[in-house]
């Protein structure tokens, strides 16, 4: 790994991207690599720069200053239908006008490959995605989970070497999404071709993803695998976005390396750990703990020597199956923390006011700096 | 409400379309027609037969107009809708907000004055003492003055000028609904501009194109002022024609029939273009 992680070693290389429009910085120096076969995801809140980003990267628009490179060659001045990549829209932009084959067939008809050869590449990409057959029909003929498929074959028949995803799943219902996530990534992991996907939603970044980065305000905050976000954030942002979080605004009592106790504006005290900025005694800090890190416990022994320990009041409980949250008041101080409920049957009778232990491990509050 | 009720509604609602219907095109239409079949065998004495049609076809410059004014209009029409379709595509795809409404609004603005008066601009332009005349004149290319008008090619302007507004607003409504992201995902898949023009633009635009030329050769066809002005005593066309037959020499019964002509005439283009480009009525004008 570490000889050939030469330039090449990248099918899609990103070199110090700026993009401007009118003063307003849309993509903010942003540089990452993605290596051969993997799936990478950019996630980030509407308005963050990622579509311009994919967008560069397709060619539509060209950056400001940087580089960028498919396969080590740079693309820079390259228009978009000679660039070795393929784009799925966000609406899927499939041609109504044409039959399914024709949609297919239309990027090998544009390379002047022969008409008995289209017909059979079309026909093998449609059998791979699992669609056999379909291509005497119409667009409106399919439904949404087969219109994404189709989409997605038209861009491999022509053997890209990055595909660019941009938020293909947002107008799919919620069940046909869930499958669809499974099918992408079962797909990209069978045409074994670069994917690069951008989307808002968190769970289709930590399903699909080899490499997600976490993209705000045209930066990249961090770049990592899903674990690795998820559990050691680097920033507030993402330890804020990946994930859910009951966030403090806190003040910093007492700093002895890592470790590090706040006390909330109400008098909540939250033993935490620091682990990117330094943090003092007096400095401002965003605490983030996640519900599904907090225990609960009928008695208080039951936590032996945890950090954290609270009692709270039950205030409600938002019951959605395995996802389902309690919203607790703590006692002492009346801050609100959100938790989840283990799934172990052991608090299903837990009833709106009853008081209950909460602790959580110092490990699992993490401590961010608060600019300004 | 009851059943009586609501159809004694839909009685009124229909009555003043029916009304305008039959008076103003079914009665009238019935009455040319049997004017055009009554023969004048003397003063005051008519026999029923299509002896006014066939006069149409027996004189060679009735069916020489005739074939001359719809080859002029079809010429006029593909004139027109080439240069509408650049234009169209301008302003639905290239521009935006205040700009495309106040390009809209100039493709409207020739429209505020009367054809008459529209007319008379062009000819102001083309006379021999006109302004192009005295242009070439001054600049030395020409030492005489130049007549620019009673020509083909006059009419041929007029036609084109007149028409343009009902090529490009049906064109900008349908290009205005091609998405955007189709002509990226074409030049994504390796599309240059003459194959997506081709392939993605044209077969999205087709109802709007075959509305567009309807519109511009009906209004051809029938166009009467245009013709006359520009192009002369000589100009030709059929309209004209019956416009003489009516007026000049009395002769209901072969204007008539040179009417009913003319209205099938139409009709077989119209049918036979809606044909070739494999479109119907209800895709295009009806929508």
């Amino acid at each position: 790994m570490s000889q050939n992680k030469s330039a090449t070693a990248y099918d899609l290389e990103c070199q110090n991207i700026n993009k401007d429009f009118d003063g307003f910085k849309a993509v903010d120096d942003v540089s990452f690599g993605v290596p051969a076969g993997t799936f990478f995801s950019i996630l980030g809140p509407s308005g963050c720069g990622k579509t311009t980003l994919l967008r560069m990267i397709a060619g539509f628009q060209e950056p400001s200053s940087g580089d960028l490179l498919i396969k080590g060659k740079s693309m820079i001045g390259v228009q978009p239908n000679k660039r070795p990549v393929s784009m799925v829209f966000q609406h899927l932009a499939l041609f109504p006008m044409m039959d399914i084959a024709a949609n297919v067939g239309f990027g090998l008809r544009q390379r002047g490959v022969p008409r008995e050869d289209i017909a059979k590449r079309v026909e093998t990409v449609l059998e791979r995605v699992g669609l056999p057959g379909v291509g005497s029909r119409q667009i409106n003929q399919l439904s949404g989970g087969q219109k994404q498929r189709v989409a997605i074959a038209r861009c491999m028949v022509l053997e890209p070497d990055v595909l660019l995803l941009d938020e293909p799943l947002g107008a799919l219902d919620l069940k046909l999404r869930e499958h669809m996530k499974i099918e992408l990534k079962k797909l990209q992991s069978e045409f074994g071709t670069t994917f690069v996907y951008i989307t808002h939603d968190q769970s289709e970044a930590l399903v699909m993803s080899d490499q997600i980065a976490v993209m705000n305000h045209g930066k990249f905050e961090q770049v990592g695998t899903a674990r690795e976000l998820y559990h050691t954030p680097n920033t507030a942002f993402v330890a804020g976005f990946v994930g859910e979080a009951n966030k403090y605004e806190a003040t910093v009592d007492a700093a002895f390396g890592d470790a590090v106790t706040l006390v909330t504006p109400e008098g909540m005290e939250l033993k935490g750990i620091s682990p990117v900025s330094k943090l003092e005694k007096g400095d401002k800090a965003h605490v983030f703990v996640r519900p599904e890190a907090v225990r609960l416990a009928t008695e208080a022994d039951k936590f032996g020597g945890i950090e954290n320990l609270n009692t709270g009041i039950v205030e409600n409980i938002l019951f959605n199956g395995a996802n389902s949250h309690i919203i607790l008041r703590e006692e002492k101080s009346g801050g609100e923390m959100n938790v989840a409920i283990p799934q172990t049957g052991e608090f299903r009778d837990l009833n709106k006011g009853d008081k209950i232990f909460i602790g959580w491990e110092a490990e699992q509050t993490r401590c961010y700096r608060a600019e300004g | 409400m009851t059943q009586a009720q609501s159809r004694l509604g839909l009685y009124l609602l229909m009555a003043p379309l029916m009304l305008w219907l039959l008076l103003l095109i079914i009665i009238p239409h019935i009455g040319m027609f049997l004017v055009s079949i009554s023969v004048k065998t003397g003063v005051r004495q008519y026999v029923t037969g299509f002896g006014n049609y066939m006069v149409f076809f027996t004189e060679p410059l009735y069916w020489n107009t005739f074939a001359r004014t719809a080859f002029m209009s079809i010429a006029a029409t593909f004139l027109t809708l080439l240069i509408g379709f650049p234009v169209a595509y301008y302003i639905a795809k290239l521009t935006r907000g205040r700009t495309k409404t106040t390009l809209f609004l100039m493709c409207l603005i020739p429209f505020w004055v009367s054809e008459l008066v529209r007319t008379f601009g062009w000819m102001i332009l083309l006379r021999e003492t006109g302004i192009f005349s005295s242009f070439l004149q001054y600049i030395g290319v020409h030492s005489g003055p130049v007549e620019f008008l009673y020509n083909d090619a006059a009419i041929m302007i007029g036609l084109v000028y007149t028409s343009m507004l009902f090529m490009v607003v049906p064109l900008v409504t349908t290009l205005d609904s091609l998405d955007d992201s189709l002509i990226e995902a074409g030049y994504d898949l390796g599309g240059n501009g003459i194959s997506i023009l081709r392939e993605i633009i044209i077969p999205h635009a087709m109802p709007g194109i075959v509305s567009g030329c309807i519109v511009v050769f009906m209004l051809s066809l029938g166009n009467y002022l245009t013709p006359i002005l520009l192009g002369g005593k000589d100009s030709l066309w059929f309209t004209g024609l019956i416009y003489s037959q009516f007026i000049t020499r009395f002769n209901w019964e072969l204007g008539s029939a040179f009417g009913f002509l003319l209205l099938g005439l139409s009709s077989t283009i119209v049918w036979v273009g809606l044909k070739l480009s494999r479109q119907s009525l209800t895709d295009t004008v009806g929508r």
